[in-house]
């Protein structure tokens, strides 16, 4: 098993060289190169050029890629024009809204999810199968961004049962440790400021989860559609086992071995996907920054900000590797 | 995963979203297979007969043809010019008018007519949806088949730069080009035809692996057929069908991707050209007291996206040779 984890960890390496000569030369094929960039686009001619002298921009393109990984390996990606902060500071600040988030969407796609395509496979060709498959066919069919302004004007704003935008509600001062809100509510005994931040889950949460709920009800409802028909499982009722045995043992855990890839998988994509849903309830997080560099044309806070939303990918995705290889021995033999 | 059957052929595949990947090297090891007692009809017209008897498919081919015939024939379906601003005077802050004689869905905040601007804006959803797809597919296939035929070092090269792009989330990868090429319908095009590219790449290198040690492919050898010719005349031909499959299905993804773009402000500043995503994300400055705005374009993404979506999913249970009957 270790040598399977250190095997895993070594073949990161050239992916994320290649990652960083991408983005090294994204930076350098920008309008204006990268002293514009970090700059920001009022910068003078003068200024550029100074800049280009004290960042050695004005040596070999080699060099160069060394210094910037050497600076990327301290995690320095240059400040944010907009902002004026330190790309890795801003990023730190936001992730943990954003990991809340994405917890909360995964939660509901998963305690929903699972649940409906194990029942929707069970009752094979009755109108909960059928509904289960249009719902998820249409779930990954609608834009998450128009799903989460109706989602919004509907909760939010006509029936104003739960908040529509940020993260907590401006006028609770709770203190922040973690800037994960709803845990620092919890650590602070501030519960009312916790259960708060929880409600301003709610809504991008289930906007957030629904592409991943429509996908995991999809793959539960063909692996157990799958196991159902093995031998293995023909055996245990032959023997005379319990059905709620043979359904928890030999059906569920096996069926639920494809589905935990695709929950690992989209959670890495959640992290790095929340841009959309973020920016329609100003949320705060990772991705309304994305958004607001995108509009300011904040490249530093871009580049840095890809590049380690691709880095979290890049290791959740080895996460699920390693976890199906514990949950698969067949896996870890290759 | 038991069904490593062709992508296997890789001994160290890195670490990276080795699960995306498997699932593409499935695909394409699924499509290898040979169908057991084929029976003397075609793939392309068994899988055709299946089609026609499967209702899903047809719902899917229907919503197809209907939208490429509105994009076809727009300037004789649409009742009005798209940009002529007719009810401009009779637009007030917070109120605008709704459906009435001659504008069936109303107008938009500018007072141009709802329903002309949504059939010529499937001209523009179809074209970013072809272009990009098409752009995706060949680039993604050159590299599949320069993987897939050379094989050795070659492979590796080209495989570690398709991981690579892989390990980039596809809407960020579509942001960074998008902020890089500046924003334009070309830009748009092929800010998503980058992140179809490795999948394509991914499965057809898979398809063609698993072909290439088939019986056909060795008699083709034994008979002294040069390499070239095997690769482009025998193997690829038959490696297509999970190709063909994807591509049905990420001209559904290419149209949301689209309308996400345009909704973050990377999108067609054209105005003189009506588009679907651009309509959903200006109507959202006037959700709260028009939301029609917003609905109109955002079904007509969704059937169109699920038409393509039930077009593919049909058309790979009909080329699976697991369903070969």
């Amino acid at each position: 098993m270790l040598r399977f984890i250190v095997r895993r960890l070594l073949q990161l390496i050239p992916i994320l060289l290649g990652l960083s000569v991408l983005l090294f030369a994204w930076l350098r094929a920008l309008p204006g190169g990268p002293a514009q960039a970090a700059l920001g686009e009022r910068a003078t001619p003068d200024d550029i050029a100074r800049y280009n002298e004290t960042f050695g921009l004005d040596q070999p393109v080699l060099v160069q890629y060394g210094k910037f990984l050497g600076r990327a390996l301290q995690l320095d990606f240059g400040t944010s024009s907009r902002t004026g902060q330190a790309v890795t500071t801003e990023f730190l600040e936001r992730f943990p809204g954003t990991l809340e988030l994405t917890v909360f969407a995964m939660v509901f796609a998963i305690g929903v999810g699972i649940p409906v395509g194990y029942l929707a496979a069970r009752r094979h060709g009755s109108w909960i199968d059928s509904s289960s498959v249009i719902g998820s066919l249409l779930g990954v069919a609608i834009p998450v961004f128009f799903l989460a302004y109706l989602l919004r004007l509907l909760f939010a704003v006509q029936l104003g049962w739960l908040p529509g935008s940020g993260r907590q509600d401006v006028r609770i001062d709770a203190t922040h440790i973690t800037n994960f809100f709803v845990l620092d509510g919890l650590l602070t005994r501030e519960f009312d400021a916790a259960w708060d931040a929880l409600l301003h889950l709610v809504l991008p949460g289930i906007a957030l989860g629904t592409i991943p709920l429509a996908i995991i009800v999809r793959i539960t409802r063909a692996s157990v559609l799958d196991v159902v028909n093995e031998d293995y499982v023909r055996t245990a009722n032959a023997k005379g086992l319990a059905t709620a045995t043979v359904r928890r043992r030999h059906i569920i855990r096996n069926a639920l071995l494809p589905v935990s890839t695709t929950i690992g998988l989209q959670t890495g994509l959640l992290l790095s996907g929340a841009v959309l849903t973020e920016t329609v309830f100003a949320f705060g997080g990772v991705g309304s920054a994305l958004r607001d560099a995108i509009a300011n044309r904040d490249y530093a806070l871009l580049q840095g900000f890809i590049l380690i939303l691709a880095v979290v990918y890049v290791l959740v995705n080895l996460l699920v590797d390693i976890s199906y290889g514990l949950l698969d021995p067949r896996v870890r033999v290759r | 995963m038991s069904s490593r059957i062709g992508g296997g052929a890789e001994p160290m595949s890195a670490a990276l979203g080795s699960t995306r990947r498997d699932k593409i090297d499935e695909l394409a090891a699924r499509a290898g297979q040979v169908p057991e007692g084929g029976g003397g009809v075609s793939l392309a017209r068994s899988a055709f007969r299946r089609l026609r008897r499967n209702p899903v498919a047809i719902l899917g081919a229907v919503i197809v043809v209907a939208f490429l015939l509105v994009a076809a024939l727009a300037p004789s379906l649409a009742p009005r010019d798209p940009l002529e601003q007719a009810l401009l005077s009779e637009v007030r802050q917070g109120s605008i008018p709704g459906s009435r004689d001659g504008f069936p869905l109303g107008v938009d905040q500018l007072g141009r007519d709802v329903l002309s601007r949504l059939i010529y804006g499937s001209r523009q959803s179809l074209l970013i949806g072809v272009v990009s797809t098409v752009l995706g597919a060949v680039v993604g296939m050159a590299l599949g088949v320069l993987a897939g035929a050379f094989g050795g070092w070659v492979d590796t090269v080209v495989m570690r730069f398709v991981d690579i792009l892989l390990s980039i989330p596809g809407l960020l990868m579509a942001i960074s080009i998008s902020v890089l090429l500046g924003q334009n319908q070309y830009a748009l095009m092929i800010a998503i035809a980058v992140t179809q590219v490795p999948v394509f790449a991914r499965l057809l290198r898979g398809s063609m692996l698993s072909q290439r040690d088939s019986d056909y492919a060795l008699a083709a050898k034994a008979l002294g057929v040069k390499r070239s010719r095997i690769v482009l005349g025998h193997v690829l031909p038959n490696s297509l069908s999970p190709v063909i499959v994807q591509a049905t299905l990420s001209l559904a993804t290419a149209i949301i991707e689209a309308a996400a773009l345009s909704f973050l402000g990377l999108g067609d500043p054209d105005i003189s050209r009506p588009e679907w995503g651009a309509m959903l994300s200006s109507a959202q400055a006037v959700l709260s007291f028009a939301p029609q705005l917003a609905v109109y374009p955002a079904l007509c993404i969704i059937v169109v996206a699920l038409g393509f979506t039930l077009l593919g999913e049909s058309l790979r249970e009909a080329l699976d040779p697991k369903f070969r009957r």
